[in-house]
């Protein structure tokens, strides 16, 4: 009994999980999930990409997506379950999946897989990420025109390079417009608890912060300035619905455009391990409408926005100054190296507080 | 001032559905079972609660909503766990793993809408008095109810009758079945106690703490309330304590950090657990030096007739 309520449970899950179309010699492809579709952040996101795939190439191809997927021993199964159920090209959309991918890729080699944000790859195996520093430069110039307590609130999931590079590309780019700008910062430590997000949103405002950005999933946040009244970043998705009067922009994961052309790749046979890291050039992200701010602001924002479309502007220009006052090496000639800003460790000047772990 | 206020206005907030969820269980375990699906009981709470206020625009009957929910859950726990005399370890684990994934499917549908949270009372002249005025004047419902619920089953377990027969049947199942008490019928409705108070626990979280509904927004919340009730050595009183006590180091840390104390956010993180079980245990050894844990918690139990 207790087994039968077990696989009922299970059974429950996966019914609910797996969706198919039907048709033969269709091209398949298939999607593993880290969270529900329903997160309205990460996992939303990917999902809008597959539908907005199926819309473009749904004569020609057939998607599988798996959702709420540990990362871990599990994610390896269900890769495996695509694989065997005829998918040709993958895509596993979380950080955690990266070993799980390379070992399914490796027993697998007629199997084409695309892992999201990691740096493992194999011939059959292409990594592609987002440059998301590039659109917290434009958040910490709004920021610091928007901020009429100099005080920005900063809510960080884990120190991770990816997370560090963000809060530096903020500050960077707010110090442009004042000097003498703060920041507090508080982490979470976990990617995904409305609860406790909100709390940090609640210390931040409490303690002075009028412009609350984020790098956690859910809208709580967004939701607790709008309540007091103060400004918010959304991230991941579109937040507006959230606060209205509150957000000013949010950096929107778009990957519809990358799932469309490596598709399109394997259906003409040219696909090829790769590794895409793309920027505002690549249409691997995009910024949400500027919202809730003056007319010269907007401007500000718009022009950096182009600025570093075009490449002509570069948030980790050199120098940069590391928290000790000393210029960081610069390893890209003008400016921080991919491998720099990928691995960064450590703070730039004007931020008063340590990165935990140093 | 006004910090100090808002700090502990964030405490409440954060206390509260730990507290409900806790009393609700430690009534099941002072009755002998074991439920260990307090957090499926709480999202499918939270799910259903979520749909109710949606649905009807009313705080109060989501939170009813929340409350039935909870309720059946614990209803197919009771059903195997008490029924079919099933481990209750097993059972309680599978209603989380069943309530995580029925709470998605129910909340589908409400993703991405938002309500109106629950009102705060404000009482003019009372709610006004700086610090303590809106601290004591100015929270929602949820937060005086879960104090009331407290105060409410500290006096039916040691003050009443019934609740003097439900410890014993904790205690010593055999005896209290041998002196003639319906063993298994007062099991049920501790369990059904325990799954309303979960369910109204994760209705707290959509109706007033972050008013909206996303999958998984319980996050492990149900286990900590289950840890609450262990450390708190199954008695009412030290869980308010234990509750609050994590709410407030959970709120100070975030405080902490902002402030730029400089310790690491990773130890600061794992703050509110340590502080916690470190204070409920010594208040435990200090008064009865040792476990009181129901002598009968956790075991099957079937009648013989």
């Amino acid at each position: 009994m207790r087994k039968s309520l077990l696989a009922l449970a299970a059974g429950l899950l996966l019914a609910g999980s797996v969706s198919a179309a039907s048709a033969a010699d269709k091209l398949k492809v298939g999607f593993i999930y880290l969270g529900p579709v329903g997160d309205l952040g990460w996992t939303y996101q990917h999902e809008q990409a597959r539908q907005a795939l199926v819309k473009e190439l749904g004569d020609k191809i057939e998607t599988t997506f798996l959702e709420n997927v540990p990362e871990g021993p599990d994610a390896e199964r269900s890769i495996e379950q695509l694989v065997r159920a005829g998918n040709k090209l993958i895509f596993t959309t979380s950080f955690g999946y990266m070993d799980p991918t390379l070992k399914v890729a490796k027993k697998y080699p007629n199997v084409h897989f695309e892992h999201a944000t990691g740096y493992k790859r194999n011939p059959n195996m292409s990594t592609y990420s987002a440059k998301w520093y590039q659109g917290r430069y434009i958040q910490g110039l709004i920021a610091a025109k928007m901020s009429k307590s100099g005080v920005l609130g900063y809510i960080g999931s884990f120190p991770i390079p990816e997370v560090v590079s963000g809060i530096n590309a903020t500050i960077l780019a707010a110090q442009t417009i004042n000097p003498n700008i703060k920041v507090k910062i508080i982490w979470a430590n976990t990617w995904f608890d409305p609860g406790k997000e909100a709390d940090a949103a609640k210390a931040l405002i409490d303690q002075g912060a009028d412009v609350i950005m984020q790098h956690t999933d859910s809208p709580a946040a967004m939701q607790i300035a709008s309540e007091r009244g103060k400004l918010a970043f959304g991230q991941d998705s579109e937040m507006i619905k959230f606060g209205p009067k509150t957000q000013l922009t949010s950096i929107l994961d778009t990957w519809g455009p990358y799932y469309i052309a490596r598709v399109k790749a394997e259906l003409d046979g040219t696909w090829k391990s790769e590794d895409s890291w793309g920027g505002l050039d690549s249409h691997m992200f995009a910024m949400a409408p500027y919202t809730n701010m003056p007319d010269d602001v907007k401007k500000i924002a718009e022009d950096a926005q182009a600025a570093i479309t075009a490449g002509k502007l570069h948030p980790f220009k050199c120098p940069v100054l590391g928290q000790d006052g000393k210029p960081v090496e610069c390893k890209g000639g003008a400016n921080l190296d991919d491998g720099q800003i990928l691995g960064m460790n450590f703070y730039v000047k004007g931020i008063d507080d340590k990165l935990p772990g140093k | 001032m006004e910090l100090i206020e808002a700090i502990i206005l964030a405490v409440l907030a954060a206390s509260t559905p730990l507290l409900i969820a806790a009393t609700g269980e430690l009534v099941t375990e002072r009755s002998g079972v074991l439920n260990l699906g307090v957090e499926g009981m709480m999202i499918i709470g939270a799910a259903s609660g979520f749909a109710g206020a949606w649905l009807t625009g009313s705080i109060f009957i989501g939170a009813l909503f929340g409350i039935v929910a909870g309720t059946l859950m614990s209803l197919v726990f009771a059903l195997m766990a008490l029924g079919l005399a099933v481990n209750q370890v097993a059972t309680g684990l599978a209603l989380t793993i069943l309530g995580v994934g029925l709470s998605g499917l129910i909340g589908a549908g409400f993703v991405g809408e938002r309500i109106t949270p629950a009102m705060h009372l404000n009482i003019p002249g009372l709610t006004d008095i700086p610090l303590i005025g809106r601290v004591l004047f100015g929270e929602d419902a949820f937060v005086y109810f879960s104090l009331a619920l407290v105060v409410g089953v500290w006096w039916f377990l040691y003050r009443t009758r019934p609740g003097l027969i439900l410890r014993a049947c904790g205690d010593n199942h055999v005896s209290a079945h041998a002196l003639g008490y319906p063993v298994l019928r007062i099991r049920t409705i501790a369990v059904m106690f325990g799954g309303a108070c979960a369910g109204l626990a994760g209705a707290y979280l959509p109706l007033a703490y972050t008013p909206f509904f996303i999958p998984g927004m319980t996050a492990g919340r149900g286990w900590i309330a289950l840890a609450l009730v262990v450390f708190s050595s199954w008695r009412p009183g030290r869980l308010v304590v234990g509750a609050y006590l994590f709410g407030a180091v959970t709120i100070l840390q975030l405080h902490a950090q902002g402030w730029g104390v400089g310790i690491p956010s990773q130890l600061m993180s794992a703050l509110p657990y340590l502080a916690t079980v470190i204070v409920l245990v010594l208040l435990s050894r200090a008064r009865t030096g040792g476990s009181t844990a129901p002598a009968a918690l956790g075991t099957v139990f079937v009648p013989d007739r």
